[in-house]
């Protein structure tokens, strides 16, 4: 079964880490990925630039454009995973690992209906 | 989260919005500051054991502003006459504890905390340091070393800066639509000169400069963060990204200033030019332009050249072109000369900066840039007469060694090519 793992956090705490913060965290994660990797279990991998930089479409008749993304929340959406677990308990413990990567906010785990990989992007 | 960096981290990014709001409760900075102090204290000490709580500058808000009262009440106790101004703040800050909390205040007050940092009474360099006090919240020793100066004079700076803005009072109401829009465009400009403030630096205080850089970014992200339709603010916030990006192609190993042309490109910041970038495109969908969207715009068709010889001078040309309508002035002009040369010849571009000697006889750039029309033309004895100038108006040793080495050039290659000079 394949999962998303969506990545949430307050963006102003990410964007307060200094440089070396963020390369501990990206350093951290990335032997967390590198584990699911070698398991073939690890899908594409995104790190979102800040919500500063969305767009948002509404599908309203005509569609309208705001700046900004979708949701004010507290927390925002910075990033995703896609990986291939067994079941919500081994994808809960790709989250946790990850998470103790990553200091704060929060992990939705959500399970992926249909995913087309596209082509490989050049 | 528990180890004191990140807690530390917590409340760096908790602080605008936190003193922001017991500003607003204690229409006072000291207390204000005071108050989030103590809070980052008691943060220090519950966090470990608790775990971070959900809302960070919540909190800070609620324990601030509890901890602040209770001294407020014990000073009352002992003095025999209750200020007043104490007491009314104190009922006014009981009354609305619900309606503040709720943090549709939240824009306002981080607008204003910024804002008072801008008082148009305070010369440049201390509204940079107030606001990296007060706002951003490094510490006087990290400020004074950024701007190369001793922590005492920092100190008294800050100090000073501080009382201004005291007497000066803060503004608390909350604004209306062309006042909020006054506001952000000063803080705007503020946060631009703490950018510019790290930028400007020489090859060899850079690296201790660049936090300016670093923290002029993080500001105009929040800045855009709370309006978030702002095309300025867009165009602002692409500009410190753009050009920052280029931050580690700027200087060589000893030091001396790298022109564009002969950076090495593949050091460029990726990611920020990308998200540079991306505010532009965002920008420009607003076709409500500006001076910040115009000099971002510059930036990216300069971070959009995988070559030199890719940029679009021509376009270049036009958008200062644009920037000469909407800010006039010389040394705009004299950054327009540059892609003229680029597009139509240094002849062209010289007579074009003809014009401005007399209000840029002190400015180190005019020389630079005159000396090397000249050169380009063969007039060798004149350009050597330009560089010699701008050395002499050099403003940092890196500046200094740039026009040395042309001048070097000019002397080596004048001695075989000297039929050329006119």
């Amino acid at each position: 079964m394949l999962y998303a793992i969506l990545c949430y956090n307050d963006e102003d705490f990410v964007g307060s880490w200094s440089k070396e913060q963020d390369a501990a965290v990206m350093q951290k994660l990335t032997v967390v990925q590198d584990k699911l990797a070698k398991q073939g279990r690890l899908g594409p991998v995104a790190r979102l630039l800040p919500t500063t930089s969305a767009t948002t479409l509404r599908k309203d008749s005509p569609p309208v454009v705001l700046d900004g993304p979708y949701a004010e929340t507290k927390e925002q959406l910075l990033g995703f995973y896609i990986v291939d677990c067994k079941d919500l308990d081994a994808a809960l413990e790709v989250a946790r690992d990850l998470g103790a990567a990553n200091p704060g906010g929060a992990y939705e785990i959500r399970p992926v209906g249909m995913l087309n990989p596209g082509s490989a992007l050049t | 989260m528990t180890d004191t960096a990140w807690i530390d981290t917590a409340l760096t990014s908790a602080r605008p919005q936190a003193v922001g709001a017991l500003l607003r409760y204690f229409r006072d900075l000291d207390t204000a500051e005071e108050a989030f102090q103590n809070a980052s204290l008691r943060a220090l000490k519950s966090w470990p054991q608790n775990g971070p709580p959900r809302d960070p500058a919540a909190w800070l808000i609620m324990v601030g502003r509890n901890v602040a009262i209770d001294d407020i009440r014990r000073r009352r106790k002992l003095k025999p006459l209750p200020e007043d101004e104490a007491i009314s703040d104190l009922d006014d800050a009981e009354e609305q504890i619900a309606e503040r909390l709720d943090g549709s205040h939240y824009r306002d007050d981080i607008l204003r905390l910024l804002f008072i940092c801008c008082h148009p009474e305070l010369p440049a360099t201390q509204q940079i340091a107030l606001a990296l006090r007060i706002v951003s919240g490094l510490t006087v020793k990290q400020i004074a070393r950024a701007f190369l100066i001793s922590e005492a004079a920092m100190e008294q700076r800050i100090t000073r800066a501080k009382a201004r803005v005291a007497d000066a009072g803060v503004p608390f109401e909350t604004p209306g639509a062309v006042e909020r829009s006054e506001r952000l465009s000063a803080v705007a400009a503020m946060i631009y000169l703490i950018f510019n403030e790290g930028y400007s630096a020489g090859g060899d205080t850079a690296e201790i400069r660049a936090p300016l850089c670093e923290e002029a970014i993080r500001l105009a992200r929040l800045l855009l963060r709370l309006f978030q339709s702002e095309p300025e603010i867009m165009g602002l916030t692409a500009l410190l990204l753009l050009q920052h990006a280029r931050s580690a192609a700027r200087f060589d190993a000893s030091g001396a200033l790298i022109l564009l042309d002969d950076q090495d490109r593949s050091l460029w910041n990726g990611k920020m030019i990308a998200e540079g970038l991306a505010l532009i495109d965002k920008a420009m969908r607003h076709r409500r332009s500006g001076p910040y969207q115009v000099q971002a715009a510059i930036a990216a068709l300069h971070a959009r050249a995988a070559k030199p010889e890719d940029t679009d001078w021509a376009q270049i040309d036009l958008l200062y072109g644009t920037l000469e309508i909407m800010q006039p002035s010389p040394v705009v002009t004299l950054n327009r000369a540059v892609a003229v040369s680029k597009v139509r010849g240094p002849e062209a571009a010289l007579e074009m900066i003809e014009p401005l000697g007399e209000r840029l006889s002190n400015y180190f750039h005019f020389f630079g840039v005159r000396g090397a029309f000249l050169m380009q033309l063969g007039r060798n004895d004149e350009a050597r007469i330009a560089f010699d100038r701008a050395i002499a108006l050099a403003n940092t040793s890196a500046e200094a060694a740039h026009i040395r080495m042309h001048l070097d050039r000019l002397i080596r290659d004048s001695t075989p090519h000297g039929a050329k000079a006119k």
